[in-house]
């Protein structure tokens, strides 16, 4: 057996269903080894789109997400996929073709330090120089990924290490890492201290971020929350942690958050944040979130709790196995004036104002949202899109919403699409970008046609960078430097060309009527939706 | 396989160690030992590698050490003009005042240095070169080693020469 039918084996083992990739002579072989498989490989057009697909994929089923490149310009493709899940905590495996060991360190065509180049984006990296211990690498790297805080794993394998010959193949039952060993179980005294905090609270909130997906906890976060009548507010990872029209769902907090979260955060006299990093996006002032109020703050991972604010109540452990500690320790509490005080500022108006020479985008994401089918996947990209698509998309029960919310990688939503449907394609899937993310990410079309996946995908078009070029507004004096996109492509013509369905709506007249026929088409559509370049999301 | 002692001067700048370190890796060579400190003046850290390899990669380190932004200077310490110093602390568990006694009179002999002592342990400080370091855990192993520390090598070479001026 070769170093590259292991690497197979491996994945085979670990009942990997999809590969997504883009080959070169450096990875070839292992290529070739997978196709005697049978699992599926996925040609991308451009390898960091097979990082984001993998991405989409691991969000959808909770499992390891699986992408393959060659050596140098490959690997380094893909770096912005790695960094990308790394930073919103998906578990990967990224495999990268090497130059020849003994060619390692002398500039060799197409040799890149890959392992040194994601050093700081990936919870751990491998350089095989063993083909035996092809099998044990393999079986860490998807351990690390997706224990404890998920995160993706690089194994770079040489060229003639995929060549050689392995001494013999067993795939370790066991993993045995000295230094790494993460708490699953949060400590009960923990647990019961911060519920005997929640027995004497008058305005008790909890905070769920992106962990609650990770650990499966939303079933129990619910059942917690229901129990208890806690109110829950989300950050954008969050978003889809309680369907948008649960009474007790009061929104997504930070500065593109909304009134009702944020107010909600500022009054609370107790606040469990659980699976959230206290980030600078959701929370501009950790320092203040301390004053008047107890904060338990719940993550896998200890390194982020105290990183930006220092909790009164640590609970380092999986959100699932807490929430079910939790629940069984019985206490009563009676929040119904709280959520009443908190139900009147959802009444509060949104101040924003849209043209109505277009179409307007907040109102259209709302309608997309609803018209769309039960468990659907929205994935929104970044920038203006990204905004308004978190404030205004409805997410019912099973419903998912993915984004990339740690990193802001432009083009994530189309190939991010692409992976969720692919892991399950009985969803109904749901891409929203702006005019530059959908150019950065469009040339997923073809694979997507190659692989006979359809899904749909949104275009809020107004010929700019949107979101700079509102900063620009705001802050640089309306001097709209580098941000004009223009009006190429045509759309149209670019849907006729990979055999899409288009759609096209420039207003609101018979919208409703438009975005149904865009989602019932069967097989992949495109619409793009007309918005006014002076519309802003503050 | 052979080793050499390089003697660096660099930039006391941020994420210098990691830079030089990160060459070694991501090139291949392979670290023996390193150690780095601040130097009269604190604008540079003296580093001192031990690397191992062949005479072709040995030079290749050289070479691509001297080519980092950071590097002030790299040379080759020879052992036939240079001095060389270790320091290591080795934990050695005892038994009773005789057994401490015999530990005892094995590092006079080495002129190290009882430096703590305890009811069931004793820990020694050596300071030599490696070959004097090595011999004494040699002989420390007959009895029973709880922990050793060792820092790596520090060098300086003899005499004037090859002084790097700093300005």
């Amino acid at each position: 057996m070769t170093g590259s039918e292991a690497m197979a084996k491996c994945l085979e083992m670990e009942k990997v269903e999809v590969v997504y990739g883009y080959p070169g002579v450096a990875i070839a072989n292992f290529f070739d080894s997978l196709g005697a498989t049978g699992i599926r490989q996925v040609l991308v057009r451009t390898e960091q789109n097979a990082g984001h697909m993998a991405s989409g994929y691991a969000r959808t089923l909770g499992r390891v997400g699986v992408c393959a490149v060659t050596s140098g310009p490959g690997a380094l493709n893909l770096v912005t996929g790695i960094a990308t899940a790394y930073a919103d905590s998906i578990p990967l495996v990224c495999i990268s073709g090497q130059v020849d060991s003994d060619l390692i360190g002398s500039d060799g065509f197409q040799e890149a330090d890959v392992t040194g180049a994601c050093e700081s984006i990936v919870k751990y990296s491998y350089l095989i120089k063993n083909v035996n211990d092809i099998p044990r690498v393999f079986r860490e790297a998807f351990y690390i990924a997706n224990t404890g805080r998920r995160g993706p794993v690089l194994i770079d394998v040489p060229i003639d290490v995929q060549r050689a010959e392995i001494k013999s193949f067993e795939y370790p039952a066991e993993v045995s890492l000295r230094t790494y060993k993460p708490t699953v179980k949060g400590h009960i005294q923990q647990i019961k201290k911060a519920m005997s905090e929640l027995k004497r609270a008058k305005r008790p909130l909890i905070c769920a971020g992106g962990g609650i997906f990770l650990s499966g906890a939303k079933k129990e976060l619910r059942s917690f929350a229901e129990q208890h009548k806690i109110p829950v507010v989300h950050t954008m990872m969050g978003i889809g942690v309680l369907p948008t029209d649960h009474e007790l769902n009061f929104g997504m907090v930070g500065n593109n958050g909304g009134m009702a979260a944020n107010k909600a955060m500022q009054e609370c006299d107790m606040l469990i944040m659980v699976g959230a990093r206290v980030a600078d996006r959701a929370v501009a002032n950790p320092d203040t979130i301390l004053e008047n109020k107890v904060l338990v703050h719940m993550d896998v991972d200890p390194a982020e709790i105290g990183k930006n604010v220092g909790p009164t109540i640590p609970i380092v452990g999986d959100a699932k196995h807490i929430f079910e500690d939790a629940s069984e320790l019985e206490i009563s509490i009676d929040t119904s004036a709280w959520l009443g005080h908190l139900r009147e500022y959802r009444k509060l108006p949104n101040p924003l104002k849209f043209s109505d020479k277009a179409v307007n985008p907040a109102v259209f994401i709302a309608l997309l949202s609803q018209n769309m089918a039960d468990r659907s996947t929205y994935v929104a990209d970044v920038g203006q899109n990204q905004i308004w698509s978190c404030r205004n998309v409805n997410v019912r029960d099973g419903g998912r919403f993915f984004t990339s919310g740690g990193m802001g990688t432009m083009g994530y939503a189309i190939p991010c699409a692409i992976g969720a449907k692919m892991a399950d394609e009985t969803r109904q899937v749901v891409a929203v970008c702006g005019d530059g993310g959908f150019q950065m990410s469009m040339m997923e079309f073809a694979t997507m046609k190659e692989e006979n996946v359809s899904i749909k995908v949104v275009v809020l078009r107004n010929n700019f960078l949107g979101l700079v070029r509102e900063y620009q507004h705001y802050s640089l004096n309306d001097r709209y430097e580098m941000v004009r996109l223009g009006s190429y492509p045509k759309l149209e013509d670019l849907a006729n060309a990979y055999d899409i369905s288009y759609f096209r709506a420039s207003n609101m007249e018979g919208l409703d009527d438009l975005i149904r026929q865009f989602l019932d088409e069967d097989g992949a559509s495109l619409m793009e939706v007309i918005v006014d370049p002076a519309d802003t999301v503050k | 396989m052979q080793s050499k002692v390089f003697q660096l001067l660099v930039d006391n700048t941020s994420g210098v160690l990691s830079r030089i370190s990160g060459l070694f890796s991501r090139r291949s060579y392979n670290i023996e030992s390193i150690t780095a400190g601040t130097t009269s003046d604190p604008r540079y850290t003296r580093i001192t590698i031990v690397a191992t390899g062949d005479d072709e990669i040995l030079e290749q380190i050289e070479k691509q050490v001297r080519k980092l932004t950071d590097v002030r200077s790299i040379k080759e310490l020879k052992p036939e003009n240079s001095v060389y110093r270790e320091l290591c602390m080795i934990k050695v568990e005892t038994e009773d005042a005789d057994h401490r006694v015999q530990i005892a009179s094995v590092v006079d002999m080495f002129r190290a240095k009882v430096i703590d002592v305890s009811d069931e342990s004793l820990m020694v400080e050596i300071v030599g070169n490696t070959q004097k370091v090595d011999a004494f855990i040699k002989m420390m192993e007959s009895y029973k080693i709880l922990e050793i520390a060792r820092t790596g090598i520090a060098g300086l070479s003899r005499g004037k020469d090859e002084i790097v001026v700093l300005p």
